[in-house]
C-alpha cells in the first residue's frame, strides 16, 4: 500500500517536472497552471504516503536513506509552494521540480526496508531533531536553485548576449531577494535542528557535543551560512556573493546529510 | 512667393561644438531671442528653435541677405567675425530651407535619428514663436507642413523604431537588474536627445528622482527642470553615485569621465547595491572595465543596439522612405508658395468660380427642358457676367500695390476667403 502510493507520488513529481520543463521553452500559462495543480497533488500524496509510513514502521519514519530522502524531497516542495503563495518567481518551478523529482529518485533507489529503530534513537527528539534539519535543507535548497537562477541571469547581463535566461528568469533584485528570504527562514531551521541535535544527544550519549564528523559538518555548514548572514547584514554581501555562498553552502549541507554518512564514520552513521 | 525668402541659419551637434551651441542657445532666457530677432530689419516672421544638439533661426525676410547677417552677429553677439562664425553655422535657403526643415522635425537630422522628441521640441518652439507674435503666414504654413510631414514619416516608415527601442531596450535591462523601479534614482550626465530619452523612458516607469549633472551648472538646472530632478555640478559626480541606481552619461568629453578605481571604493559605501551604468557618449564617457566590478553592469551604445538588432539595412531602407517622403513634400510647399503670388491666386480664384459655375449649369439645364442652343448661350453668358462682376472687387483689391507685408496678409486673406489652400 505504502510502496503504491510512494511509486504514484513520484510518477505525478515526474509530471509535474515535465510540466515545468515545457512551460520553460513554450512559456505558456496553461502549461504552468496545470503543473503547478500536478505539483500540488504529488505534494499532498506525498504527504500522505509519509502518514502511512508512519502507521507501519510504527515510529518516525525518518531513519534511513529513503525517508531521509523523501522527506527532504517534501519539504522542498511545500516550501516551494509556500513561497509561490507570497512571491512570484518567474521559471523558479523550472528549477526546483528537476531538484525534487531527483531527491526522489534517490528515495526510490535506497532501501525502504523498514529497521526496527536502535534503543539509541527510541526518544521524542527524533521526529523534532531530525524533521527541523531536513527542514532547513528544504529551505536551503531553495537558496540553492535561487543562487544557480541568479548566477545564470547575472552571467547573460554581464556577457551582454542574452540566450535562453534573460527573457525567462526574473530580475537579479528578486532572485537576491529569493535568496535572503530562503535563508531567512532556512539559517533559524539550521539553527534550531543543530541545538536539538545536541540536547538529544546529550540524553542518549551524555555529551552535547562530540566532534563527530557528522556535528563538526553540520557546524561547518552553519558557519558558512552565518558568514553569509553577517556579511549580508553588515557590509550588504548580495547578488552574485550571496548566490555562489547558497550554492556552496547548500553543497556543504548535502555533504552534511549524506556524504558524512558514506564517507566518514561516526556516531550518526547508521541513520540516514 | 519666391521660396528664396525663407532662410534657415543653425548650428547642430555635427558643425558646432557644445561650447558653441551652449552659447547660442539663450536657455536662461528664452524671450531674448524673441526681443531681439525682432527688431532686425527684414525679420518679419520667425522661429527660434533651441534644443541640445541644434539651435536654429528660422526666418522669412524679403531681404534675406542683409538679414542672415544681422541674425548671425545677434547669435554669435558680434564675438567673433562673420566669416569666423561660418565655420560653425549652416546656412540654407528657398528649396534646401524647406527640405532642412521637414529632416529635422522628423529626426532625421538627430544625432539618434528617428528619436521623437525634436518634434515636441519644434512644436514648442512655434508655439513661443506664436505667442511672441514672430509668425506669420509662411511661416505658419510652413511648420504645420513640417509638423505633418514627420507625422507622415512616423506612420510611413520604421525609421522612429530604432530609437525609441534602444531607450526601451535600457529600460527592460533596469528591470532585469533592478526589478521594480519605484524607489530607484538615475543620473543623467551631459546632455543629449537620446539620454533624454532614455530618462523620460524611466520617468514613465515611475523612476524616483532624476539626477542631472552637468559641465555647467546653469544648464543642470535648465535640463533638471525638464524632468522635476535635481541638478548637480559635474564635480559631484562620484559623491552622488553612492545614492544613485542607474546613470546615463553623454558628455562631449573627449576622457573617460568615469574610471573603475573611481567606482571600486564606492560600492562598499553603496552596500554593492548594483549600479547600471549606460554609456551613450562618443567617445564613450566610461571606463570599459567598470563592468568587471561586481554588481555594476556597464551598458555602450552599441550593446543597447545590439539587443534591439535593428538590421542597418533594413534601418537604411526606411532612411531612403523617409527622404523621399521628404522631397515630395517639400515639391508641394514649393508649389503653394509658388501659387503665394497676385496672379496666380487671381487665376485661382477664376477657376474655382468657374467650375462653380459650370457645374450648376450641368444641374440645372437638363431640367429647364428644350432650350434652343442660342438660349443656353445667354444663360452661360449671364453667369459669367455675374460671376466676374461678383469677384470684381476682390481682384481689383488684390492687385493695388500695397507694402511687401500688406500683401502678404492681402493674399493670405483672400486666400482663405475663398478656401483656396483646400485647408478645412
Amino acid at each position: 500500500m505504502g510502496y503504491l502510493l510512494f511509486q504514484i507520488t513520484l510518477f505525478a513529481y515526474v509530471l509535474a517536472t515535465g510540466g515545468y520543463v515545457v512551460y520553460f521553452w513554450s512559456q505558456r500559462n496553461d502549461v504552468r497552471t496545470t503543473a503547478r495543480g500536478i505539483l500540488i497533488g504529488a505534494g499532498v500524496l506525498h504527504t500522505l504516503y509519509l502518514i502511512v509510513r508512519y502507521i507501519e514502521a510504527g515510529h518516525t519514519p525518518l531513519t534511513n536513506h529513503h525517508e531521509a530522502a523523501s522527506f527532504f524531497a517534501w519539504s522542498v516542495t511545500w516550501g516551494y509552494l509556500s513561497f509561490h503563495w507570497r512571491y512570484n518567481v518567474r521559471n523558479f518551478g523550472s528549477f526546483v521540480s528537476p531538484l525534487i523529482t531527483g531527491l526522489m529518485l534517490i528515495a526510490t533507489f535506497s532501501s525502504r526496508e523498514i529497521i526496527p529503530l536502535p534503543p539509541a534513537l527510541k526518544s521524542a527528539w527524533l521526529p523534532v531533531h531530525a524533521s527541523i534539519a531536513i527542514m532547513a535543507n528544504g529551505f536551503l535548497a531553495l537558496a540553492f536553485c535561487g543562487g544557480i537562477m541568479y548566477l545564470l541571469q547575472e552571467r547573460e547581463l554581464k556577457n551582454k548576449r542574452f540566450g535562453l535566461f534573460y527573457t525567462r528568469l526574473p530580475s537579479l533584485e528578486s532572485l537576491d531577494q529569493l535568496n535572503s528570504h530562503c535563508l531567512a527562514i532556512g539559517f533559524p531551521l539550521l539553527t534550531l535542528g543543530i541545538i536539538t541535535g545536541s540536547v538529544w544527544a546529550k540524553q542518549a550519549w551524555g555529551a552535547y557535543w562530540q566532534w563527530d564528523p557528522k556535528e563538526t559538518w553540520s557546524l561547518i555548514t552553519w558557519f558558512l551560512y552565518a558568514a553569509l548572514l553577517h556579511q549580508r547584514f553588515t557590509v550588504g554581501w548580495r547578488g552574485r556573493r550571496a548566490a555562489i555562498m547558497a550554492i556552496v553552502g547548500f553543497s556543504a549541507a548535502l555533504f552534511t546529510l549524506w556524504g558524512v554518512t558514506f564517507l566518514l564514520e561516526g556516531l550518526h552513521s547508521y541513520v540516514g | 512667393m519666391s521660396a528664396e525668402k525663407i532662410m534657415i541659419l543653425g548650428v547642430n551637434h555635427k558643425t558646432a561644438p557644445v561650447e558653441i551651441r551652449e552659447r547660442l542657445s539663450f536657455s536662461s532666457d528664452p524671450g531674448t531671442p524673441y526681443r531681439e530677432l525682432k527688431v532686425i530689419p527684414g525679420c518679419e516672421e520667425f522661429c527660434f528653435l533651441s534644443t541640445c544638439n541644434r539651435v536654429e533661426v528660422i526666418f522669412v525676410s524679403p531681404t534675406p541677405e542683409e538679414t542672415e547677417k544681422k541674425i548671425r552677429d545677434f547669435l554669435f553677439d558680434n564675438s567673433m567675425s562673420y566669416d569666423e562664425a561660418g565655420q560653425y553655422v549652416y546656412l540654407h535657403q528657398g528649396k534646401a530651407a524647406i527640405q532642412h526643415l521637414f529632416r529635422v522635425g522628423a529626426s532625421l537630422d538627430s544625432m539618434i535619428v528617428g528619436e521623437p522628441q525634436i518634434l515636441g521640441q519644434l512644436k514648442q518652439a512655434y508655439r513661443d514663436a506664436s505667442e511672441q507674435n514672430a509668425g506669420g503666414m509662411i511661416l505658419n504654413r510652413l511648420m504645420h507642413k513640417a509638423f505633418s510631414v514627420a507625422k507622415r514619416i512616423r506612420t510611413e516608415t520604421e525609421i522612429g523604431s530604432s530609437a525609441v527601442s534602444i531607450s526601451y531596450a535600457a529600460v527592460e535591462l533596469a528591470k532585469k537588474i533592478f526589478g521594480n523601479l519605484k524607489n530607484k534614482i538615475a543620473m543623467l550626465v551631459g546632455a543629449g536627445e537620446m539620454a533624454e530619452l532614455a530618462a523620460q523612458h524611466l520617468m514613465n516607469q515611475g523612476i524616483a528622482e532624476v539626477v542631472v549633472a552637468n559641465r555647467t551648472f546653469e544648464r543642470a538646472v535648465n535640463l533638471a527642470r525638464c524632468f522635476n530632478g535635481k541638478p548637480v555640478a559635474l564635480e559631484e559626480l562620484i559623491p552622488q553615485l553612492e545614492h544613485v541606481d542607474i546613470m546615463i552619461s553623454s558628455t562631449g568629453s573627449p576622457d573617460v569621465i568615469l574610471h573603475s578605481k573611481d567606482v571600486k571604493p564606492l560600492m562598499r559605501q553603496r552596500r554593492n547595491r548594483p549600479l547600471f551604468l549606460i554609456d551613450i557618449a562618443v567617445p564613450r564617457d566610461l571606463d570599459p572595465k567598470l563592468n568587471d566590478l561586481e554588481n555594476v553592469y556597464l551598458y555602450g551604445i552599441d550593446d543597447l543596439n545590439n539587443i534591439v538588432d535593428i538590421n542597418k539595412a533594413e534601418r537604411d531602407k526606411e532612411a531612403v522612405h523617409a527622404e523621399r517622403i521628404v522631397s515630395e513634400e517639400t515639391l508641394k510647399f514649393m508649389l503653394w508658395l509658388g501659387s503665394m503670388e497676385v496672379t496666380p491666386t487671381i487665376v485661382a480664384i477664376r477657376e474655382k468660380a468657374d467650375a462653380i459655375r459650370k457645374a450648376e449649369l450641368e444641374k440645372t439645364l437638363p431640367n429647364i427642358g428644350s432650350l434652343s442652343d442660342k438660349e443656353i448661350k445667354a444663360i452661360e453668358k449671364m453667369t459669367s457676367a455675374m460671376m466676374n462682376k461678383i469677384l470684381h472687387n476682390p481682384i481689383v483689391y488684390l492687385k493695388k500695390d500695397a507694402s511687401h507685408k500688406d500683401k502678404k496678409v492681402k493674399l493670405a486673406s483672400i486666400r482663405n476667403f475663398f478656401n483656396l489652400d483646400n485647408s478645412e
